[in-house]
């Protein structure tokens, strides 16, 4: 039902790492494929093979060029978008059939397909787009976080996490308990300063971003080069190759050019 | 209502879970097919596996509409129309191989080389190159000659092993990388996996690469270098490090040929070779004997540098004393170079110096005791943990080998070649340098129903090994191991259609391809390349290029020009290989392979194409393919190749569970249970070296033994890296007349140039050859990371991510030639001309346009709706890229390639860039949409 | 926001709908029965027509009609299903009000209660309408104080001026029909002027720079995919500004005639006919400015800088 449950404790999300994530899609495939078979299933593709393809996907990557000093060289931020889990969700509150819920248990935002009436209103009400519509089925669909993985006993353990997680090449995708100071994922957003997105819609994102790390180069660093002696280079480096006989160079000296 | 429903947390959507190896892309990854009800339902990646470790990748991922697609051919096909037209009647199978078997019959009793087969990215290249060798045609290659040759050849000849595919850096321990022009690579998960593992250490990544998109976004340190001017920034380093002395001079001594002693005789057809003992074993200078004495004695220590006057004589200097002389000149100092690549001297000099403490103020040390093949015993593996890795940014333009060869001499000067956090080879590499394999086809070896005399593809070591007439004209059709292209090792697949329409240097008779979409995106010159597909000798009215077999799975754009369609099956239909005998999948740590098992039965009437082939080859009678009594030897088809198949004894397809009962690794008798326990086994196997043979495996005595004993090495010695190539050195002779085998005239200018035995940079080739005013700008194209070339398009998922494709510029260069973003273009060559539409960015070297590859269509093709964005808006800078150099003195035209490799030069291209008069929504050139072929849609 | 015709029509047919029950409500409650049967008859089926039409159309977007009924159940979170709550119970006392007042059920007492309550619920319900879209803090247009004035005058005024004419047409025209609908006509023109005043000078202080975190030199680079999805064809809809200031003038011109035609019916009532559709036309092109000037805030990840 669409008034929130009590806060749950355990506050399952995920947490991605921007500095990381190349934008290879794994994440984006692997959902559809899972999730087209799993409990949002299906997720359609309207016309396929048309000039106007059409499809329902729960997990977007965007990019973005970021400008940080004033030079050229902006960077490429790939940035995956998909349900925040927020605590505070307007999609479940404005929904008029109870479709849209917000699980008591550990926070899963989930809809009930056999509820929903397709108004789209949660996906008016959500500030991130993370529902998209299925206009074949005329039901609303959105990132289930896999709550048919996370749990499901036919895994072995290590392999109950989101298709998005197991599938992402870098290991830019954490899934984990955010209610929990102590789990990997918090430690994690408390390291790297893990923030929220569009915080003052107040929806209060479960989901949280890493951002990418300060470069390493011309604008950070200061110049530096090697240290050299004085004197013609080819004697000096002949003397230290010298050295490595222990100084005792039997060979006639001679550092004379021929052309090669 | 009021609680919330309780749903099914634990549901099975499955009923059965098959492995198999992936073939979305060349990266092999072990996967996981679930099946419900014979359907493929869902794909994931195998934990288990070596590759993957159980991630899958955007293409991966999207098997399963690769394996449903519409575009599936269905049924062989006779063309029934005109070349191109897409008229085709569907034929029986018997009556496919029949035809197939009269046409290559004909070519094989009169002259077999009349028959060119060429293959693309396809993974049984250890069947197609054993089976042109049985048909007798030296006529063969696979997609390396325009794919990266260049960084097979530059590794193989220098340190035997190679950047493609052949070695991968330490993701463990290294504290440096380096990236030069890799947008994707075949190593797409574990390139990937690694970044991730560096991100987390918190080792620095640097990138260079004119384009900061994927790989390059995520780096620590982006260097928009100039196309084609890599070789300039390596060499820079490469002076700074000398005029500091940071290099690892015990690695030079020990394990390089910089010691050797190099013969001083300018004009003398001695000039430049190594001085050698009578054995043939190369000199270095014993200094406390004050004479020389075979590099194979462990007793000596001798100098890196020097001049010396051997017993008879003759002058000698180390190789590496002319190293040291030609890098220390002032032409490669950072000041120099700065200009002409366009990376700031002050960054050459930061990079330079960054490089030198990581590799020698944060060596790491693992305590693992090791012996080398001097018996020297050492108690720690000291590692210097700077890596690079390198791909078709540096091999795909003119310059690539030698280019490649600098990196190298980079990373072997800072001795990081297989060490902890270095650059470490993969089984079955190291081999000799180069591989003792040379190319089959003289003449004379060349005969009526008659096999080569060993395999088409190989490595030359001098003028003697060429493939040439007695004119020294090529007597390959793509003019392979000819002086075009002397160290061609892989081929030059992009010259085959226009050598054999032109005649140049003969005809054939047929054209059999495989996997290779030679119509379109792998074609350069694609308008030409059309053209001569279809081209009709006007006296006979017959095609100038007669018979065109070609199997492909889908509807590209190759199949509609072909006259004999064999259609193969999906990935997840068949029976493969992934052979150490062809491209590894192995770790650094130790073999691997793996194989393919139809995990679903096709719902069509197809084959898989390498059974076809062997079915081919017995009704040809082709010796290895029948038995004694002329029946086929493989009936049971490719599963029974991969099996049974032995290419000396005790050696086949599989390394894994041979010997009657399995256990036997490497060498083993055939074993009848081997593919049952490779799908025991998840289909694949792997075998983790002993940590002792885990580093320095070049020079390790343990690693070498027991390389020998399983078959990857013909002996214990030592691989000695060729910092100093003296086989180019041979080339250079034979240019200046010395040898038995001299160039003709016209060639010696050029082998004399570009075949220096001491890494060197040249501008790459068109960029000189057209008037540089007119066409001041790059343009490359880069992988995108969800789409593998052609195939991805016809993926209901994959092409809704990329439909279709921009070019991409540079915010500062868009406002001098006023185009805002979303304008249509023109983008013009010193070939041809384009209609493309710009996005801007700010990542992009200023002098640099690009695009993502393969995305545009030919309108029809791939089962998809002739007005798709793919067709209509999507576009190809193939179409711009002439196969051919323009005309030089004399008129002869250069393939458009690497002068030492004959490496396709994609990224030569040199454009001018307008906005366009016609603003309209559509690119050009637009072809005629072709007609959907039978039951593909 | 995409202006589904579906909602315009809903909300413009069934709020002048519950504008126009109401005032007859109002009439019972003050005047107690109907003069005539047949007006009283008339003016009810015609209210509860638009309402109905206007209703009904709100299901033809749904992806489920045949499910619509469950949209009652959340009226404890959802302004959509208190609005839906409030339609249904309507029906009710506006039937009974109708029957009494008209005289088809003889119970006089009842027509004051009767007509005040559906008065009430008929405010409550289109209350209710402007909350869904005025509690929608993703779309700065609507998340407004005056949103829900804006939907409760509209229904006053289109209501009032259908009422009028079928008045005229069953000759029971009175000035003071007059006088109520030509203020409310110039309460919307004062309320909509203050809204789209409102609107512009609204800060659009949501930055692609708060949605994505990544700073103020963020720009949009490649959308996720080359094929379009449903966000953008739902929430991408923009409306250029110069096409919506003419809308806007177009509107006040309408409400100008409007006016016009009030004032002509000092000389002939008749001039009534023509008000009442110009107003609801008027109405019709508010509210397709109302989705399409209605900025959503998810376009920050489509390459908004602002919203
Ligand atoms: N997803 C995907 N993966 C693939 C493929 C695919 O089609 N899709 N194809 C496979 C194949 S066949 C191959 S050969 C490999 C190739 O893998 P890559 O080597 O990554 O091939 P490209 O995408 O051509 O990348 C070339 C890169 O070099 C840069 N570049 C161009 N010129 C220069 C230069 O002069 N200097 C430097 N430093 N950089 C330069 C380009 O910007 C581009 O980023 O990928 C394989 N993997
Ligand atoms: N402009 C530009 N052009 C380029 C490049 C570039 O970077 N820029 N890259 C070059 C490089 S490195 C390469 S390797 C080539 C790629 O050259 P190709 O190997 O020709 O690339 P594909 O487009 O993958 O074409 C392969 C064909 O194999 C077919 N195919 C797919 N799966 C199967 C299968 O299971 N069986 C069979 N029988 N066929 C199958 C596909 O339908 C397709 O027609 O492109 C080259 N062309
Ligand atoms: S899978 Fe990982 S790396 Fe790839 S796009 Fe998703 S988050 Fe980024
Ligand atoms: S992201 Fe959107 S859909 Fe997901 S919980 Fe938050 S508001 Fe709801
Ligand atoms: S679309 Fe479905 S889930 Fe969303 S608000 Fe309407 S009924 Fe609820
Ligand atoms: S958690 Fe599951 S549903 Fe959500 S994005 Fe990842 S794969 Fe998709
Ligand atoms: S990298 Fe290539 S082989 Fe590996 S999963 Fe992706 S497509 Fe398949
Ligand atoms: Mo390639």
């Amino acid at each position: 039902m669409t008034c929130l449950p009590a806060p749950s404790a355990k506050k399952l999300g995920l947490v991605i790492d921007l500095d990381t994530c190349v934008g290879c899609q794994a994440c984006a495939t692997s959902c559809k494929e899972w999730n087209t078979q799993g409990y949002s299933a299906p997720l359609t593709d309207a016309n396929p093979r048309s000039a106007d393809p059409l499809g329902t996907w729960l997990n977007r990557i965007h990019g973005y060029e970021v400008k940080e000093a004033d030079n050229e060289n902006s960077r490429i931020v790939n940035f995956p978008r998909s349900c925040l889990h927020c605590e505070t969700p307007a999609c479940v509150t404005v929904c008029p059939t109870g479709a849209s819920y917000k699980r008591a248990e550990d926070g899963i935002v989930l809809v009930n397909p056999d509820v929903c009436i397709g108004c789209k209103l949660c996906s008016w009400a959500c500030p991130y787009g993370a529902r998209e519509y299925d206009y074949s089925h005329g039901v609303m669909k959105k990132c289930t976080l896999c709550v048919d993985r996370i749990y499901n006993e036919n895994f072995v353990e290590e392999d109950r996490v989101p298709a998005c997680v197991k599938a992402c090449p870098t290991g830019a995708r954490h899934f984990g308990d955010l209610g929990d100071a102590n789990s990997k994922v918090s430690k994690l957003v408390a390291e790297r300063g893990g923030y929220d997105l569009l915080p003052e819609m107040g929806t209060k994102p479960v989901n949280k971003y890493l951002p990418p790390r300060a470069r390493r180069d011309a604008t950070t660093l200061p110049p530096e080069s090697l240290p050299k002696g004085d004197g013609s280079a080819i004697d000096r480096l002949f003397a230290w190759a010298d050295g490595l006989l222990g100084g005792k160079q039997a060979a006639p000296r001679s550092t004379k050019k021929t052309k090669g | 209502m009021g609680a919330q429903p309780n749903i099914a947390t634990s549901p099975k959507t499955w009923d059965e879970i098959k492995t198999t190896t992936c073939y979305m892309c060349a990266c092999r990854c072990g996967i996981k097919v679930y099946l419900k009800d014979g359907t493929v339902k869902y794909i994931e990646g195998n934990r288990d596996h070596p590759v993957n470790k159980g991630v899958i990748c955007g293409k991966g991922a999207s098997g399963i509409q690769q394996h449903y697609s519409p575009s599936r051919l269905s049924k062989p096909l006779l063309r029934v129309g005109e070349r191109g037209s897409g008229e085709f009647r569907e034929i029986e199978w018997d009556e496919a191989l029949a035809l197939a078997t009269d046409w290559l019959g004909a070519v094989r009793k009169t002259d077999p080389k009349k028959l060119a087969f060429f293959t693309g990215r396809d993974q049984s290249q250890g069947l197609t190159g054993w089976w042109a060798s049985q048909f007798g045609t030296m006529n063969y290659a696979a997609h390396g000659g325009f794919c990266s040759v260049n960084m097979a050849a530059a590794g193989l000849y220098t340190f035997g092993g190679a950047f493609w595919e052949f070695g991968e850096p330490d993701w463990h321990h290294t504290k440096y990388f380096m990236l030069f022009g890799v947008a994707e690579d075949h190593g797409s998960n574990p390139i990937k996996a690694g970044l991730g593992k560096l991100k987390a250490r918190g080792a620095k990544f640097v990138s260079l690469n004119p384009i900061r998109t994927g790989y390059s976004a995520i780096a620590d340190e982006w260097i928009g270098v100039k196309p084609g001017t890599d070789g300039l920034f390596v060499g820079a380093l490469i002076h700074e490090l000398l005029a500091a002395q940071k290099i690892d001079g015990e690695y030079l001594v020990r394990y390089t040929n910089s010691p050797w002693l190099v013969i001083e005789n300018p004009g003398g057809a001695d000039h430049g070779l190594f001085a050698r003992d009578k054995d043939g074993v190369a000199l270095v200078w014993d200094g406390s004997k004050k004479k020389p004495a075979p590099h194979t004695d462990g007793a000596v220590n001798p100098p890196l540098m020097g001049r010396f006057k051997l017993p008879d004589g003759r002058k000698a200097v180390t190789s590496f004393q002319l190293i040291a002389e030609r890098f220390l000149g002032d032409d490669w100092s950072p000041d120099t170079v700065a200009p002409q690549c366009g990376v700031p001297a002050d960054t050459i000099r930061r990079i330079a110096a960054e490089l030198a403490r990581v590799a020698f103020e944060e060596q790491i040390e693992l305590d693992i005791p090791w012996t080398d093949h001097v018996g020297r015993k050492h108690d720690k593996m000291i590692g210097r943990p700077v890596s690079m890795h390198a791909m078709r940014g540096i091999s795909a333009h003119a310059n690539g080998f030698q280019t490649c060869r600098t990196i190298h001499l980079l990373q072997i000067m800072l001795g990081t070649i297989d060490v902890p956090g270095g650059f470490r080879y993969k089984a079955p590499y190291p081999k000799p340098i180069p591989p003792h394999v040379k190319p089959a086809g003289k003449s004379g070896q060349v005969k009526p129903n008659t096999p080569l005399p060993g395999p088409p593809l190989g490595f030359v070591m001098s003028p003697e090994d060429l493939l040439v007439d007695e004119a020294g004209n090529p007597l390959r059709l793509d003019k392979g191991f000819s002086w075009d292209a002397p160290m061609s090792s892989h081929g030059m697949m992009h010259m085959v259609t226009t050598n054999a329409a032109l005649g140049d240097p003969y005809n054939i008779d047929v054209l059999f391809m495989y996997m290779a979409n030679m119509s379109w995106n792998s074609a350069m010159n694609v308008p030409d390349t059309i053209k001569y597909l279809t081209a009709k000798d006007e006296k006979t009215g017959e095609h100038v290029i007669p018979k065109i077999i070609y199997s492909d799975s889908y509807a590209s754009e190759m199949v509609y020009y072909a006259d004999l369609i064999l259609p193969d099956t999906t990935y997840l239909e068949r029976w493969d290989c992934i052979s150490m005998l062809d491209r590894p999948i192995s770790e650094a740590d130790g073999p691997a392979d793996a194989i393919r098992q139809p995990v679903v039965e096709p719902d069509r009437d197809v084959r898989p194409f390498q059974t076809v082939l062997l079915d081919l080859g017995a009704r040809l009678g082709l010796p290895a393919m029948v038995k004694a009594d002329g029946s086929p030897r493989y009936p049971g088809g490719y599963s029974d190749y991969i099996v049974n198949h032995e290419r000396t004894p005790g050696i086949g397809p599989l390394a894994g569970f041979r010997g009657e009962d399995g256990k036997s690794f490497g060498k083993g008798a055939v074993n009848p249970d081997q593919l049952k326990r490779y799908i025991e086994n998840g289909c694949h196997w792997y075998y983790e070296l002993p940590d002792e043979m885990k580093y320095f495996k070049h020079v390790n005595k343990a690693y070498l033994e027991w390389a020998v004993s399983f078959g990857f090495l013909g002996n214990t010695e030592p691989i000695i890296h060729q910092l100093y190539c003296e086989p180019l050195q041979t080339f250079r002779l034979a240019a200046q007349g010395h040898g038995k085998v001299i160039p003709p005239d016209r060639h010696k200018q050029r082998i004399e140039t570009y075949f220096d035995p001491i890494p060197f940079w040249y501008p790459p080739f068109e960029g000189e050859m057209v008037e540089k005013d007119a066409f001041p700008m790059h343009a490359v194209t880069q992988r995108p990371m969800a789409m593998y070339h052609s195939w991805g398009s016809q993926n209901t998922w994959l092409r809704q991510i990329l439909g279709r494709n921009w070019l991409y510029m540079a915010r500062s260069k868009a406002k001098e030639l006023g185009v805002v973003d979303g304008d249509w273009v023109t983008v013009t060559s010193h070939h041809g001309k384009i209609k493309a539409p710009v996005k801007l960015m700010d990542g992009v070297n200023a002098d640099t346009v690009w695009t993502w590859n393969a995305i545009g269509k030919r309108s029809g093709a791939w089962a998809l709706d002739k007005d798709a964005p793919e067709a209509k808006k999507g576009f190809l800078l193939n179409h711009l890229i002439s196969e051919l150099l323009p005309e030089r003195g004399g008129g002869y035209r250069y393939s458009n390639s690497d002068p030492v490799t004959g490496q396709a030069a994609w990224y030569d291209l040199k454009v001018r860039i307008e906005k366009a008069a016609d603003q309209s929504d559509e690119s050009a050139p637009q072809f005629p949409s072709v007609k959907p072929l039978p039951r593909t849609t | 926001m995409n202006p589904a015709y579906s909602v315009l029509l809903f909300t413009t047919a069934s709020g002048a709908g519950y504008g126009m029950l109401a005032l007859l409500g109002l009439t019972g409650f003050s005047h107690g029965p109907a003069s005539s049967m047949a007006f009283a008859l008339v003016s009810m089926v015609i209210a509860l027509g638009l309402i109905t039409v206007g209703l009904l159309s709100s299901t033809f977007h749904l992806g489920h009609p045949e499910r619509a009924w469950r949209a009652v159940s959340q009226w404890r979170s959802s302004w959509l299903s208190r609005e839906g709550v409030a339609a249904i119970i309507t029906y009710g006392p506006a039937l009974l009000f109708g029957a009494v007042w008209s005289g088809l059920i003889d119970a006089p007492q009842l027509i004051a209660p009767l007509g005040l309550f559906t008065a009430v619920m008929c405010a409550v319900t289109v209350f209710s309408t402007g909350k869904i879209y005025s509690t929608l803090n993703t779309i700065r247009a609507w998340n407004q104080p005056l949103t829900v004035p804006v939907y409760l005058s509209f229904a006053l005024a289109s209501g009032a001026a259908v009422l009028m004419a079928v008045a005229v047409i069953f000759g029971r025209f009175q000035t003071f029909q007059l006088a109520l609908g030509a203020s409310a006509l110039l309460l919307i023109a004062v309320l909509k002027f203050l809204y789209w005043k409102a609107i512009d000078n609204a800060p659009r202080d949501r930055t692609m720079a708060n949605a994505t975190g990544l700073g103020a030199g963020v720009r949009q680079w490649e959308l996720p995919h080359t094929a379009r999805n449903f966000i953008q064809k739902e929430m991408g809809f923009v409306v250029a500004r110069r096409h919506s200031e003419k809308l806007r003038a177009l509107f006040f011109i309408l409400l100008a005639i409007v006016a016009a035609a009030y004032g002509a019916c000092l000389i002939s009532p008749w001039f009534a006919l023509i008000a009442a559709p110009v107003l609801l036309f008027a109405a019709w092109v508010e509210r397709w400015l109302f989705f399409a000037e209605g900025e959503h805030v998810v376009t920050l990840f489509y390459g908004n800088q602002q919203a």
